[in-house]
Order: structure tokens, then sequence, then C-alpha cells
């Protein structure tokens, strides 16, 4: 059996992971029609290219199906519950940058630090009769940064799609999502708080730790291991 | 390990102890409604229970623990006085983390005293009936009060406003210690508060927000303008002196037996006699205990006991743990929840203390101990 390696099967992701390995000897590419999702590894003997969508990358690196796998390293932390038991970072990639960070509306000017959240948030509720709404689908990333900063009074609101857009429709008051440029949040009246970075996410290469490795598989993940810290 | 059929033996053998101590058996529905639960707890709740979806009863939870049930029950019934309730059965427990030692499911056994007419005998009861199921097993028995704290909070010579946002954070020690600092002006004051401050020197509220843009949101200009008011007025108000600030590092230091535990509280009480009354029910609760024969020196009473991990107590706290054995959880705890209570009681205030045991890992140890 070979090493199975996971990458992204479309767009940027793909095409920039496929430089990264390039840069480093490894010629990733897909094979077949534009539409097959195929392709192959050359420069080294025994890896087998898996093409996944990047967020179903860290189940299967979870799950222990695939070897190695490159995904955000937000993905890897939101959705493996004790990732680093479970998987092992091999290279940060340095693209596909991400933060993911808290923001509330800029009109909040009393507003600034979580320190300043949580205290607004007291007095919401006692006002509102709710609980301060903030929209994400980082739910456990946010949860536990909230806690570690001991954070009370809100509640958070699942949004898989068009996050910044919540608090002008009045579904949330503020929003805990990924940016890259903070273009997004500044159309939609919002602003990032100063202590709101939650973690700073990039394309990370992983390892999994619960896949079975054979002599083989060891052996080009040494090879791999060699040629990418080269 | 032991089977759950033995585990169930187990449960219902405590239960019978409980029963003989006047507690009604009651068995609430392992499906709960969530609204209540999430009202309470927030999103902690949210990372340990089950949540699940009924199309007409809307959001459930698999029940994450027995006293929110037994005290909703207990009010829905309207009962007046004294009510004692005993339980046993599963809880479930999700579980986001890997936690060696914590179940997603696992059995509870416990009781619950609503009501009592002596609060202080009811806690050392109860404590009492704890500690002789567990005795065979030499376990670790600590106990707290985190009504000394809430009582130590509302004595300090601080703003009500100050008072209010420390009380809040009671179970969050990490930032009831950053707002402690802050109010004492130990901390460093975040530069945008400090502009935020002068500008207010010179300028309307009002016009601070209009230059920011749009006004989008359900939080309404007023509120905003009513927290700078507030900044402002903290901002005015002296810091808290240093020997205030020591007199709660005092409080909270302290980790002794039960009595040098009194001793010095009474100590601190000096300065901060609005601890006295909180002091004479801790005596009166430990005169109870002594008299009905727990060995008090071999007991460790912590001051911070349970502050971080038994969110709804908020006085008399206790649990029992297996020494050496971090990886275990507590094998039993307890404590009392008017807090919780007065949420769930529509108003009325209905004093509680309660306790659980887990029969499963009593079983466990027993096993173990016999080899």
């Amino acid at each position: 059996m070979s090493l199975k390696l996971g990458v992204p099967s479309k767009g940027r992701l793909m095409e920039k992971t496929f430089d990264w390995f390039g840069a480093r000897g490894l010629d990733i590419r897909r094979t077949g029609s534009d539409r097959e999702y195929a392709g192959a590894v050359g420069g080294i003997d025994g890896v087998d290219l898996v093409l996944l969508s990047a967020g179903e990358i860290p189940r299967e690196l979870n799950a222990g199906r695939i070897h190695l796998g490159v995904t955000g390293s937000d993905l890897v932390r939101e959705r493996i519950p004790g990732w680093e038991s479970r998987v092992e970072e091999l290279s940060r990639m340095g693209f596909g940058q991400a933060d993911l960070i808290i923001a509330v509306p800029k009109c909040w000017a009393d507003v600034d630090t979580v320190e300043d959240l949580d205290a607004a948030a007291s007095a919401f509720r006692k006002v509102h009769g709710h609980r301060l709404r903030i929209a994400t689908k980082y739910h456990r990333l946010v949860r536990e940064y909230l806690r570690e900063m001991g954070v009370a009074d809100y509640k958070l609101v699942d949004s898989q799609g068009a996050t910044e857009g919540t608090v002008k429709n009045l579904t949330a008051e503020a929003v805990a999502d990924i940016t890259s440029t903070g273009e997004t949040l500044r159309a939609n009246h919002l602003k990032i708080l100063a202590d709101g970075m939650i973690h700073r996410s990039q394309a990370t290469l992983f390892r999994s730790k619960t896949a079975s490795w054979s002599m083989a598989q060891k052996a080009a993940l040494n090879e791999l291991a060699e040629m990418i810290s080269a | 390990m032991p089977s759950k059929d033995q585990i169930r033996a187990e449960a219902a053998r405590l239960q019978a102890v409980f029963q003989e101590a006047g507690a009604t058996p009651v068995d609430p529905d392992i499906l709960q409604p969530a609204t209540a639960l999430l009202d309470l707890y927030g999103e902690d709740i949210r990372a340990r229970a089950y949540v699940t979806a009924d199309p007409l009863k809307g959001e459930q939870m698999l029940r994450p623990d027995f006293t929110v049930p037994v005290v909703q029950m207990h009010v829905a019934n309207g009962h007046s006085g004294e009510a004692r309730y005993t339980y046993a059965g599963e809880v479930f427990r999700r579980q986001e983390m890997i936690e060696p030692g914590r179940d997603n499911e696992y059995f509870q056994a416990g009781m619950e005293i609503i009501d009592a007419a002596d609060p202080a005998a009811a806690e050392a009861e109860l404590f009492v009936q704890f500690s002789a199921l567990l005795s065979p097993l030499k376990l670790r028995a600590e106990m707290g009060d985190i009504g000394l704290l809430a009582a130590a909070v509302e004595g300090l010579d601080a703003s009500d406003a100050r008072k209010a946002a420390l009380l809040r954070h009671i179970w969050r020690p990490r930032r009831f210690r950053a707002l402690l600092d802050r109010f004492a002006g130990r901390a460093k004051v975040p530069a945008s508060r400090t502009a935020l401050l002068r500008r207010l020197e010179s300028e309307a509220p009002e016009e601070i927000i209009a230059a920011e843009g749009l006004f989008i949101g359900l939080r309404e200009p007023a509120e905003v303008v009513q927290r700078m008011r507030t900044l402002q007025e903290d901002a005015e108000t002296p810091p808290l002196s240093a020997n205030q600030v020591a007199l709660i590092d005092d409080l909270l230091e302290i980790r002794e037996t039960p009595w040098n535990a009194l001793a010095r509280l009474r100590d601190i009480a000096v300065d901060l006699p609005v601890l006295d009354a909180s002091l004479d029910r801790l005596e009166r609760r430990l005169d109870v205990m002594c008299e009905r024969g727990v060995d008090l020196a071999r007991l460790e009473f912590d001051t911070s006991h349970g502050r971080s991990t038994m969110e709804y107590y908020d006085g008399f706290v206790f649990s029992f743990s297996v020494p050496g054995r971090p990886d275990l959880p507590p094998v039993a705890l307890g404590g009392r929840y008017d807090a919780l209570t007065r949420v769930l009681g529509q108003g009325r205030e209905i004093p509680a203390v309660g306790g659980m045991v887990r029969p499963g890992l009593l079983l466990e140890l027993a096993t173990e101990g016999a080899k």
C-alpha cells in the first residue's frame, strides 16, 4: 500500500498546494479530464494522491484514512477534538492565511476589547432579555476562546455563510469569522476587537497519528519529509 | 469494570439509603427542554450536553444532570415547606476534548433537600450522609463555601457597579482576578479606553457614535451611551484600596482544616464584618458535622473550592475524590444552589442543597480495594 496524501481538489488552495510541493521537487498534478478527480505524484515513489474537499481533509486525517493531508489549521482545530493527539503539524505552508477573529459593529464606540464585549453582553442581556448573540461557524474554537477569556452572557448562533451580514439583519449582535484583509468586515460596518484574535490560520501539511503506518509508508514519509525540509 | 446491571443495582441501593433519609424518589425524563438549561448555563452547556431537536417540542437535551429537572418539578408542583427528593439514573455528557476518565454516559444517584427550615443543618446532614456512604473508600474530602467570597465582595468599599461586575464573575476566576486588578488600578487601562474617556471630556457620546458611521444592530445607541457613562463613572471612582484587595487575596488563599480555616476567616472578618453572618453559618454547619461524628481534622476547607468546576453552586460546596488520581472525576460532589432556584423559582426564593454520587466509580473503587 502506498502512502495516501490528501490535497484540496479545487481552486486556489489546490493550485498553491501543487506549487508548494512542486518547489520542493514533488510533481503533483491532476490527471484525466478536467472533471475527473484523479491525480498523480511524481518525483517520489509510493505516494498516492487523494483529491478531497479541504473541509473533509480533517475528518479523513482523524479517521486515519489518509496519512498526510493539506488543509487550513483552523479546520483541524475546529473539527478534530483533541487535535494534537490525532494529527501532527509537519509544515506550515505559508499560504491560505486567514484569521479567525471576533468583530462587533463599528458604531459600538464603547467596545474595543473582549473585556468590553463581556461588559456589553451583561448590560445587553438585562435590556433585551436574551443573551448577546455571536454568529459563527467555528463553534468549538470560539466557545473555547471565550471561556478562556472569561466572557459570560453570550450565545453562539450558527451561520454557515454571509456571516458579516447577520448584525445588520438583526440575527446576531457580533460575529466570529475568518478574514484575510478585513475588507468584507469593513464593508458591513464591523470592526475587529483589539484582542479578538482567536486563531491565525494557514494551509498546513498534517500527518495523521491514527493511520496505520507500514514500513514502506514510513519510508515514503521519511523521503517526503526530507524533500520538504530541504 | 462493573457491568451496567451491577451499576444500576448500586444506584438503586444508594437511592434506598437516601429514601431512608426521608427523600421521595423521582424519575425525571431523559429528554429535557433545552431552553431552561441554555438560559441557565449559556454556551458552556452546549459544549457538554447532547442537543437534539423535536419537530413539535423544539430543541431538547439529553439530561446532563438531575438537579434542574428536580427543581423544576418541585416548582411546578407548587410545593411549600421542606421537600427531599432522590434520583438515580443515567446522565449524558458530550465530550469536546479527550479527558480520560470522563464518560459520555454514566449513572448518578443523588439527593436534593429543598426549602429546609434550618439550611446550615441541612447542608451538614447531606454531607454526613455522603460521608457515611463513602467512608469505606478512604477518599479525599474537600469543602468550601462560595458564599464567603460573594459576601466579601458585597462588603467591599466599592461602587455598586464594581461589586456587581465582580459578583457576576465569581465562577470565572480568571476574569474575576482581571476585574479586581482593574478596579485596584493594578492593571493597565487599554489605550482605546483612555482615548475614549479623553474624547468624552469634550465631545457628546452621541457625536462620538455618529462619527463611527452607520448605526446597525439590535443594541441601541442609548445602550452605547449608557456604557460610556458607566466607563466615565468608573474612571472617576477611586481605585479599590490595597487593603481591600488584600482581604480578598487572603480569603482566597485559605486551604486548611475546617476549624483552622474558620479561625483565619474570623481574623479577616475583623476588617470585613459583613462576613460574620456567613461565618456563623459555617460554624453551625461544622458543629452539626462534629455532633454527627464527622472527623473534621481529616477534611480540607478551601475557599476557592468549586469556583471553576461547579458553576451553579453559590454557597456550601463539597466533593469526594480519589487521592493521587487526578485522572478520575470526583466520586461525589454537591452543594448549595440558591441562585439556580432563584432563576427557576419564578420569583420565589427557594433555598436548596443537593449532592450526587457516581455509583459506577464507587463500585470500581470498591472492587479495586477488595483485590
